[in-house]
């Protein structure tokens, strides 16, 4: 920027025009299941109209190569997400709390799948 | 040119269920390649039928790639594309196992003229606009489903073997398209005009796909294909109900309608389109990558 002030100044901007991602379909965010016993994993997000275009988009887009036996479809909206600047105050609070690890067994040598 | 043996791409072909056991045709003498039995012809002008629309319409359908209303839809029409394209190959190098010639699936696809396809002329259209494409996928998957459904009990291993793998695929084709034409019918007042004229400029290419040419019946006499008469009412009805969930109505009757691709008689687009499947098969023989 060469000191020229882009920010748009409140009430006397016009309200900008409509773009192409605006007009366009919602966002969905797709888990696939790898295969039974495994829980879904979120793999990506693609756009859809409505809930049953969304789950046959992700069908083309991420199953291709038969990835998965099982899909579900969320609309991004309806995520609530953490937010990157509350991270210090979410996270950081149990880096010192390495109790929390049960770490301080002495595990007897013939006890399998512990 | 290739033979079914060195074809690059024949390896593909084996994993389709029972796809290369030609002794199986139910001409006898007909997998020999020492010419072809008697009737061979007729069949194999049959099995070209079914190969050609799948291979044609592949062609049409991956047209949308980079051209569909978003990316996903790209991937979605190009995802049948393919499932089409494997259905023809299926069925390629087994027909050149029946008519004697021992051509493989590049001879079919590739090396063949306008005259020598037997694909209906509804495959072979220039591709329109998005509710057009809605239209003819519609149609042409719920003939698929019928098709497949019945030709599973093909007394002709391959086919059945072809049918069985293809009637999962065209299931979803038909799924893919019943929603579209729903969501476009039942959806705003340009969308639902656009859709029933779809269905509307589609009609005339229908009756072709349900005409009892010579081939067909006496595929159907074999018990190895089936009448594309008894395929109609079940049409009909599977596009009916798409058609009235979608608040559309389904135009009863064509002025005019298509003839002649089962025998090799085709319309303007088919040139154009053979023209640029093939110019690079043709310009570099043999051409492998």
């Amino acid at each position: 920027m060469s000191g020229v002030d882009t920010t748009p100044t409140s009430a006397t901007t016009p309200a900008p025009p409509v773009t192409a991602s605006e007009r366009s379909w919602p966002l969905w965010e797709v888990f696939v299941r790898g295969k039974r016993g495994l829980s879904h994993v979120h793999v990506g997000s693609l756009h859809a109209p409505d809930a049953e275009l969304a789950l046959r988009n992700a069908r083309d887009v991420y199953t291709r190569r038969q990835e998965g036996v099982s899909i579900w479809v969320v609309k991004a909206d309806d995520v609530t997400a953490s937010s990157p600047s509350e991270k210090d105050s979410f996270f950081d609070p149990a880096g010192d709390k390495i109790y929390r690890h049960p770490t301080f067994y002495d595990v007897p040598e013939d006890v399998e799948y512990l | 040119m290739t033979t079914p043996q060195s074809s690059p791409l024949r390896s593909d072909t084996s994993r389709g269920p029972r796809s290369s056991t030609p002794q199986s045709s139910p001409l006898p003498g007909a997998a020999e390649n020492t010419g072809a039995a008697p009737g061979a012809k007729p069949y194999a002008a049959y099995l070209l039928g079914l190969a050609d629309d799948a291979m044609v319409y592949a062609q049409r359908l991956g047209e949308w790639m980079t051209n569909a209303p978003q990316i996903e839809e790209d991937m979605a029409l190009g995802n049948i594309a393919l499932d089409l394209l494997g259905q023809a190959r299926g069925l390629y190098p087994y027909v050149g196992s029946i008519d004697g010639t021992g051509r493989g699936e590049d001879d079919y696809a590739m090396q063949r003229d306008e005259r020598e396809w037997h694909n209906v002329h509804l495959v072979e259209q220039e591709r329109g606009d998005f509710a057009d494409e809605m239209a003819r996928l519609l149609w042409f998957s719920a003939y698929q489903v019928e098709l497949h459904t019945a030709l599973t009990s093909s007394t002709d291993d391959v086919v059945a073997g072809v049918s069985g793998k293809a009637l999962k695929e065209v299931r979803y084709h038909l799924d893919h398209a019943s929603l579209w034409v729903v969501r476009l019918g039942d959806g705003t007042e340009e969308s639902s005009r656009r859709m029933q004229a779809a269905l509307e400029r589609v009609l005339p290419y229908l009756a072709e796909l349900f005409d009892d040419d010579e081939a067909s019946v006496l595929a159907a006499g074999l018990g190895a294909g089936v009448l594309p008469s008894t395929l109609h009412q079940g049409v009909v009805d599977r596009v009916t109900r798409v058609v009235e969930q979608a608040t559309l109505t389904l135009p009863d009757g064509s002025r005019w309608r298509s003839r002649g691709g089962r025998a090799g008689i085709h319309s303007r687009p088919m040139g154009y389109l053979l023209a640029e499947m093939q110019h690079i098969a043709r310009s570099y023989p043999g051409a492998t990558w």
